[in-house]
């Protein structure tokens, strides 16, 4: 067995039956992450877009995720209570085929770094500036074994191992290794 | 840099169909600090007395707040100023939502519409890109369909549409201009668009706005936040639900209509109906609420849920704020389910909702009494509701005698005669007022009611207990953590105000300290229709979040000017006054200042007029309600009394009267 890691989980919950769709959020995150703190505002650059259709009655508070290079084979729409949402409603990419968590001059993309700062938040200014509580804050400790990121890794590598054979792998590991290098 | 403010306007010619973007003057700012001020001081500059209100001379100004677009919560409001067609004065109708942000995130603190476009056209302001476009195709559509249309069209979901719907078209003297969940309706603003041939202004903006002093802007932002949950969770005691809280009077969230449903005027403004309310009517409109509203929703960075989305079965989904949930249903003497129906078709419309039910109650009145013929109103259904219904589709369509209705009550009695004028009869300044009818004069509402340049009771008022409380121990209770007062002695005014005897209406509060408690109220509402701060975190509620004391820093930490109460206070009087100058040039007489007949049934005609004298010295202004030369010299508004100079308005010695002229004698 491996050691026990503590690792901590931050989670913004939403709940979009308590979404209001005021946009504090996009105002607040934008002043936070500007420089220097708080000098300006503009939702367009925040890390956190509420995605509204108030006579559809669609209101998301979604949160800037990954950025990914490329869109997704294929995309997802969703009906929940007989709402339809629009496609890609629920996903967190600044991605290709969309417009949302990108700077608005440079088109680099945005993603919510739970506003990260020294000293710590005690919680993220989209969620204190939430009056109505549609986003809350919750942090928890998780226990993990690094000793199965190691199983992980060492599954995969075998199935491509399997799939490639050895000596590909290890030519492509020690090409990638190099270009690193660069 | 300029702070809080771009700094630039956009001008459109849209009879030359030009279109500029102009730096503004930053002394500008200093003096009259943006929104309603600056909207003042470019109709004071460009539109002179003689523009008619459908010229192409006149203009239509959406001003944005000077504090909107930054942090400050509650700030997004759009100050849209003109000559109204209706009081022939200038109208400055405001709405809440989600544009004027867009607007200051785009680049612009001002659009500013001259002229007159052949054909419908709508205005595509992207950033530094801005487009006028065909709008031929949107012609008679209702404005929330317009906006839906707009947005479809130019595949832009994130921008924001005020438009008018098929009233503002037809000119209709109460015509509104719409935002999703917000409208600009008083004055007839929409049909100065819709004169313009402009049916809507689309914005999108991904600019920044900045602010001076960030970090002690931050501190305000989160005590007014904090201040707002505070007063969530305490509702003042002694005064009814609806106004015990903050925010606009929370009309889609509560239930209990006793206070407006008893005290309010049903019909034609006449009828007070006390013992309406009962446990039955209340279960029913409960029911009939829970069932249709879906949500609660906000405007631009506030917190507050003043407006609902509102889903009746059969029709399209809209959304309403504050009293027109009840307008129409107390105009037909019906039921709230008649209410939220009819609102749905008039919103689309684009009327407002204050004018448009009272102006039908006002017709059906005149056809009972035999004024309107069965000719006038031929076609016209048996039922209140139907008839409702029908009139309205007549009015904004200006067909038959809707042609007539749709130039609101005032003008329709005169152009009716045979004695219209008496059901006429809820009128100030031509503009239709709430309909409430009371019994005994009180002398702070007299002067709010005779005097208030916006002509609307709500848009002068708060701060100030509207009655006293009965006790002085929950006076003394409500006085302790006031302390939004500008100086202890309103606290004293109220301490001492009694429901009978000798300290209470119409002879105390005194005629001095009535005149103090106006000006304050009325100077805490130009403040926020300067910086765009919302009336229901300001200067309409009691004890609001925002007041005297905070808004000076407010500003000068968001745009880096320096301001304290004193300069504060200066401005709003600067701004009150340049606007009363503007109304003034128009014709605006002692003899206009003065609530409907029969709003009390006691009166006391000779305090009237020793309020409306001791008012109107406490402003500095002459025996005619005219700013004096000295007055407007103090305020820096010598440019006024030299226009009022050369106008024969003010002579050169102060004491000689002015010409007595009004501006009920103008347009027959």
């Amino acid at each position: 067995m491996g050691e026990k890691k503590k690792k901590i989980v931050k989670t913004i919950k939403v709940d979009v039956d308590k979404c209001n769709g005021c946009r504090a959020c996009e105002v607040v995150c934008s002043a936070f992450h500007a420089a220097p703190k708080y000098s300006s505002n503009n939702p367009d650059r925040s890390r956190i877009r509420v995605i509204r259709d108030p006579l559809r009655d669609i209101y998301i508070p979604v949160l800037a995720g990954e950025y990914t290079a490329a869109e997704c084979p294929g995309r997802d729409k969703y009906t929940i209570d007989g709402k339809e949402y629009d496609e890609c409603a629920f996903c967190r990419a600044s991605c290709p085929s969309r417009d949302l968590f990108k700077e608005p001059d440079s088109g680099l993309p945005l993603k919510c770094d739970m506003c990260e700062s020294d000293p710590p938040l005690e919680e993220p200014m989209c969620v204190q500036w939430c009056v109505s509580d549609a986003l809350t804050y919750e942090e928890r400790e998780e226990e993990v074994e690094e000793e199965e990121l190691q199983e992980e890794l060492e599954i995969g590598l075998e199935a491509l191992v399997d799939k490639y054979g050895l000596e590909k792998m290890m030519d492509t590991v020690a090409r990638m290794s190099m270009s690193k290098k660069d | 840099m300029r702070y809080a403010e771009t700094g630039f306007n956009l001008e459109i010619d849209l009879s030359r169909g030009n279109i500029e973007r102009v730096e503004t003057d930053p002394r500008e700012t200093e003096l009259y600090l943006g929104g309603l001020g600056t909207n003042a001081k470019i109709l004071w500059d460009r539109v002179p007395p003689e523009v008619e209100p459908f010229s192409p001379d006149n203009l239509l100004i959406f001003g944005t707040g000077l504090l909107v677009g930054t942090p400050a919560t509650g700030a997004n409001r759009t100050i849209v100023s003109t000559i109204s067609p209706q009081t022939l004065l200038m109208a400055y109708s405001m709405m809440g939502g989600f544009w004027a942000p867009e607007l200051k995130y785009a680049g612009y603190d001002k659009v500013i519409i001259r002229g007159k476009s052949p054909k419908l056209v709508y205005l595509w302001i992207n950033n530094d890109k801005v487009e006028i476009r065909d709008a031929s195709h949107l012609q008679g559509k209702g404005a929330g369909e317009t906006a839906e249309l707009i947005l479809q069209e130019l595949n832009e979901p994130k921008a924001q549409v005020s438009a008018i719907g098929l009233a503002g078209e037809n000119r209709v003297y109460f015509a509104s201009i719409e935002q999703g969940r917000s409208s600009a309706s008083r004055g007839g603003i929409g049909a100065v668009m819709g004169d313009k041939g402009l049916k809507a202004i689309a914005v999108r903006g991904t600019k920044d706005i900045n602010v001076a002093r960030p970090a002690e802007l931050m501190e305000l932002c989160n005590e007014v936040l904090q201040n707002i949950q505070v007063r969530e969770d305490n509702p003042i005691q002694g005064v009814p639900p609806i106004i015990a809280g903050i925010g606009s009077p929370q009309e889609m969230a509560i239930f209990d209509e006793q206070w407006h449903t008893t005290n309010f005027a049903w019909g034609n403004a006449r009828t007070r109906r006390k013992d309406f309310w009962t446990k039955e009517v209340e279960q029913k409109w409960r029911e009939t609420q829970e069932s249709v509203r879906e949500r609660l929703i906000s405007c631009y960075n506030c917190p507050m849920k003043c407006g609902a989305t509102i889903s009746v079965p059969g029709i399209s989904t809209y959304m309403m704020k504050c009293y027109s949930k009840l307008t129409y249903t107390m105009a037909a003497y019906s039921d709230l389910d008649f209410g939220f129906r009819i609102a749905q078709r008039a919103t689309e419309y684009g009327v407002d909702a204050f004018s448009t039910p009272q102006t039908m109650a006002f017709a059906l009145e005149l056809y009972e009494a035999g004024i309107l013929t069965d000719q006038d109103v031929a076609g016209m259904p048996s039922d209140t509701e139907g008839r409702f219904f029908w009139l309205l589709d007549r009015i904004v369509r200006r067909e038959g005698i809707g042609d007539t209705l749709a130039n609101g009550t005032y003008w329709a009695a005169q152009q009716i005669g045979k004695g219209a004028e008496a059901y006429a009869h809820n009128n100030i300044k031509k503009h239709e007022q709430l309909p409430l009818k009371l019994g005994m004069l009180n002398p702070i509402y007299f002067l709010m009611y005779s005097t208030g340049e916006k002509i609307n009771i709500t848009q002068i008022e708060g701060q100030f207990p509207q009655a006293p409380f009965p006790k002085r121990e929950q006076r003394e209770k409500f006085v302790k953590d006031w302390i939004q007062v500008p100086d202890e002695k309103f606290k004293q005014y109220f301490l001492d105000w009694d429901p009978r005897g000798e300290k209470s209406n119409p002879y105390y509060p005194t005629i001095e300290a009535s005149c103090e408690i106006v000006d304050w109220m009325e100077k805490m509402h130009y403040i926020d229709d300067a910086t765009g701060i919302c009336a229901g975190l300001s200067s309409f509620p009691l004890k609001p979040p925002y007041h005297i004391h905070n808004l000076p820093t407010f500003i000068s930490s968001a745009t880096g000017m320096d301001i304290d109460e004193a300069g504060l206070s200066q401005a709003a009087k600067r701004n009150r006054t340049l606007i009363r100058a503007v109304n003034v040039r128009r014709g605006i007489r002692r003899i206009d200042e003065k609530p409907p007949e029969d709003h009390w049934k006691k009166r006391f005609p000779e305090l009237e007029a020793k309020l409306l004298d001791e008012y109107y010295k406490f402003k500095g202004w002459n025996n005619q309600g005219i700013p004096t030369k000295e007055s407007l010299h103090e305020l820096a508004l010598d440019y006024v009394s030299e226009d009022f100079i050369q106008r024969g308005i003010l002579t050169d010695s102060e004491d000689a009267p002015s010409k007595e002229t009004s501006a009920e004698k103008e347009k027959k």
